[in-house]
């Protein structure tokens, strides 16, 4: 148990800190920091999935008014290191070979933004083509066991047998699910101004972690960490995507290098953003369940198959949900990978989570309806005393009360289970429950300072960022408990390396890793100073795990409402009502909570129904890859989304009782709703998106 | 080409604009006017809303030589001096914002739907700002904010 502090500004609603520069057009996101003189860059994209560049023709390109050079592998600068491991994807520019479509090959320097993108559809390439692969299927003979899964959690679980409980169940439910590959898609497109001069690199960049960009960047440039710095004080939102450096922060480092100190702005256009910077695998996943005829679950399999590219592997962690989620005493989990000429996948919110329990979910409203049982019923009865994995207690798990909270607000205990059993004015409806579930997660080695300053007023110091989560806000909340002051004598100072070491926003840690970090300063800035400092005095803190972190397992926990009308003759699906009632520990602040809450279920609403990236198998490229043709939930496919929290606090997770909120409103969504398209309609889809194609047979 | 417009109330020149160039180009790069967001480049997110002759446009889709001797005005001319806009004030306290990169294209749409239909329908608001991704807030709170801006705009006039 840390010492929690006492909650004063944590817990009011607070107005967004950086609202009023963002209605105005005046908060400065990377591509709007001002700089001197700037130069303009554009990728040259490689159109071919696999091979190698036998000549590269930039002369047309090059004689363009305005072009100031053209980057390829033959001239560009030259990175440091061997380009093994994750650097693979960083590696720009230093050879001839293509590992993906859309890969950058080159780079435009030039006056304006419209010239670059003129001159880079002047360079010439010619390839020499070799055969690429890029169709995940659960039969491929060589799909293979990665040495471990992203998080660091192991490949395959097995606990008792399986086997035999599965051939014994008199209850068994053995299907497979498909999620596609998704997009992130932040509205703010990944961008980054880089200027090189004699003191380093400076980058204004559009990330969820400035100290992880420069410590990627720095050895590939060969640089000392002091003589890289990232800038990043708003950015228009990541969901995962801008958790690490991508490509383009690699061009624009090597052109940087070439402009004679000129600085040079890179924006990847909403097309590029679906070769270069991270999506979610698809997964084919088999769920196995076996039950008494009561529903009491007896064997759990969770098997998934997923892509990774063939330069880094990126092995989602899919199947991890069913370790921890249910009282089974007989579990095998398995991830299997297959490494294709695709993209590099990476993090989307709640990777792992997010796809493995739309699967997980689905099969146990498919067991609710063998066994005769309400799925909310069913779900208490499975909840497990302690954590099925580890075997430690729960630092808290309400996940029943949040189950039966949602029922009692939905409406739920006057639900008739028969699927396709109400018609009304040509609409079938329907309900679906899921459960959602999110890791605490608690990053290391972040620290903070905290000054007095000469105006009477605290500043308060970390590299955090604000990816429009409502850092700015809550972690000015937070300093101000911490320091026993209003928020008004707070002024929080993020987004830069020369702010102490601070995590990625991302796991939903960011605000727990910071938040430790700034209670830490704080605590040691009134410890050394007291009540009454003086202008100038200071003091450092870090943010130690807690350590009920070894003696408990700490998750957030949730349950999903949804309600469908299906058309009979259209198979159009609307989503009239989604409720979600979470244990998260603490909120911080509800209006910016709530926000994060209903953003993350709708975007799982739009995975349930919208999103879907298709891969041309011939050119292994996404056809759909623009916001015309990759959809989106729009306001008009949203309609009443509510969330709510049961009122606590987890003292054992830190000092301020959170345990994160970001991403667990994502998992789960999707299930509830293809489980009330059942509900509606009687066909059970268990291929993401559910489009009205899947509902006629 | 010189381009010649009026920008949130005062008339601009702007030199050597080349003819493929966009309204959006020209207001970020060549203007200062960074409130117009570039996300999309193809009209559908709504994040460069702004308006040319008082109707909402898409700036991406606008070629510059298009706004000769028009009108526009941006988000950054919707505030009065110090003064946000009943829209601009509803959407910070509704919490309608997050990331924030959608949100001046959203509360231009927003403006201007007030302007033509003060007190929208719910699904009247849902329609006029489907052209207007927003990949954070879920949309809920937006609404919120749309009703609560057409009620202030009711109850001032």
């Amino acid at each position: 148990m840390t010492e929690t502090i006492r909650a004063r500004a944590m817990g009011r609603p607070l107005e967004r800190l950086d609202g009023r520069d963002k209605v105005v057009g005046q908060a400065p996101y990377a591509y709007e920091q001002q700089v001197t003189d700037p130069l303009y860059l554009h990728p040259v994209q490689a159109v071919i999935a696999r091979g190698r560049i036998n000549a590269i023709d930039t002369a047309d390109a090059e004689s363009l008014p305005g072009v100031v050079t053209v980057l390829t592998h033959l001239n560009a600068p030259r990175l440091t290191g061997d380009g093994d491991g994750d650097d693979r994807e960083l590696w720009v520019l230093q050879s001839d070979e293509v590992h993906f479509r859309g890969q950058f090959i080159g780079v435009v320097v030039a006056e304006t933004s419209e010239i670059a993108r003129h001159a880079a559809d002047l360079v010439r390439v010619e390839y020499e083509r070799w055969p690429h692969d890029v169709e995940l299927s659960a039969d491929r003979d060589d799909l293979y066991a990665p040495d471990k899964v992203n998080a660091g959690h192991d490949t395959d679980t097995d606990v008792g047998d399986v086997a035999a409980a599965l051939a014994d169940a008199p209850v068994v439910v053995d299907h497979t699910y498909r999620t596609p590959m998704e997009y992130n898609n932040p509205m703010e497109p990944h961008a980054t101004v880089a200027v090189w001069d004699a003191g380093g690199l400076t980058m204004y960049d559009s990330t969820q972690g400035v100290h992880v960009v420069r410590q990627r960047l720095a050895p590939l440039f060969g640089l000392d960490p002091g003589h890289v710095r990232v800038v990043a004080p708003h950015v228009g939102g990541g969901f995962g995507s801008k958790g690490a450096p991508h490509a383009h922060n690699v061009l624009a480092g090597l052109a940087a290098q070439v402009t004679g100190g000129r600085p040079v702005k890179l924006a990847v256009t909403r097309q590029q953003m679906f070769s270069v910077v991270g999506h979610r695998t698809p997964t084919i996943q088999r769920i196995g369940l076996g039950a008494e005829t009561d529903g009491r679950l007896t064997a759990l399999v969770h098997e998934v198959v997923e892509h990774t590219s063939r330069i880094v592997e990126y092995a989602e962690q899919t199947a991890v949900v069913s370790r921890m989620m249910y009282a089974a005493p007989n579990r095998r989990t398995r991830h299997r990978l297959a490494a294709l000429d695709v993209p590099v996948p990476f993090w989307m919110r709640a990777p792992g989570e997010a796809p493995g329990a739309f699967a997980l979910e689905v099969a146990m409203d498919e067991l609710a309806v063998a066994c005769g049982l309400d799925p909310v019923e069913l779900r208490i009865r499975n909840e497990p005393d302690v954590d099925p994995e580890s075997g430690r207690p729960f630092s808290g798990r309400r996940m029943s009360e949040c189950l039966r909270e949602g029922a009692r607000r939905f409406g739920w205990e006057s639900r008739d289970p028969t699927p396709a059993a109400r018609l009304r004015d040509g609409w079938l409806e329907g309900t679906g429950v899921a459960a959602s579930v999110y890791p605490r997660i608690m990053q290391t080695g972040n620290r903070a300072w905290v000054r007095y300053g000469p105006d009477g007023r605290y500043e308060v110091g970390i590299g955090a960022v604000d990816i429009g989560t409502g850092t700015w806000t809550a972690l000015t909340q937070i300093a101000a408990d911490a320091l026993e002051v209003p928020v008004e004598e707070v002024r929080l100072r993020i987004g830069d390396t020369d702010l102490p070491e601070a995590a990625v926003a991302g796991g939903s840690g960011g605000l727990s890793a910071w938040g430790s970090a700034v209670v830490g300063a704080a605590r040691a800035f009134r410890e050394k100073f007291g009540r009454h400092p003086s202008a100038g005095d200071e003091a450092t803190g870090t943010a130690p795990e807690s350590p009920a972190a070894e003696d408990f397992s700490m998750y957030s926990f949730g349950a999903q409402f949804a309600h469908v009308r299906v058309h009979a003759d259209t198979g159009e699906i609307r989503v009239p009502r989604m409720l979600g009632v979470f244990t998260v520990g603490r909120v911080v602040n509800p209006r910016t909570a709530r926000s994060q809450f209903v953003g993350a279920m709708t975007m799982g609403l739009s995975m349930a129904l919208h999103e879907e990236a298709v891969l041309d198998p011939r050119f292994g490229h996404v056809v759909n890859h623009d916001l015309a043709t990759y959809h989106i939930a729009t306001h008009a496919d949203v309609q009443d989304v509510d969330a709510i929290w049961l009122d606590e606090e987890d003292p054992r997770s830190n000092p301020m009782g959170i345990r994160g909120i970001g991403e667990i409103g994502i998992v789960g969504a999707a299930a509830a709703v293809a489980n009330a398209v059942h509900h509606a309609t009687g066909v059970r889809v268990r291929d993401l998106p559910i489009t009205p194609d899947k509902l006629f047979h | 080409m010189r381009v010649t417009f009026t920008v949130n109330g005062s008339r601009e020149s702007v030199d050597d604009v080349w003819e493929g160039e966009s309204l959006l180009y020209v207001l970020r790069e060549r203007m200062g006017l960074p409130g117009a967001k570039n996300a999309c480049e193809q009209g559908e997110c709504g994040s460069c809303t702004v308006y040319l002759d008082g109707a909402p446009v898409c700036a991406c889709l606008v070629a510059a030589g298009q706004v000769e001797g028009r009108e526009v005005r941006t988000v950054e001319g919707l505030a009065d001096g110090g003064r946000l806009d009943p829209v601009q004030e509803a959407f910070v306290e509704c919490g309608a914002v997050q990331c924030g990169f959608c949100t001046p294209g959203l509360i231009v749409q927003t403006h201007a739907l007030l302007a033509r239909r003060p007190d929208p329908s719910d699904a009247e608001i849902r329609e006029a700002l489907a052209g207007n991704l927003c990949r954070c807030t879920g949309y809920e709170k937006i609404l919120d904010a749309v009703r609560l801006a057409a009620s202030r705009k009711t109850g001032a006039e």
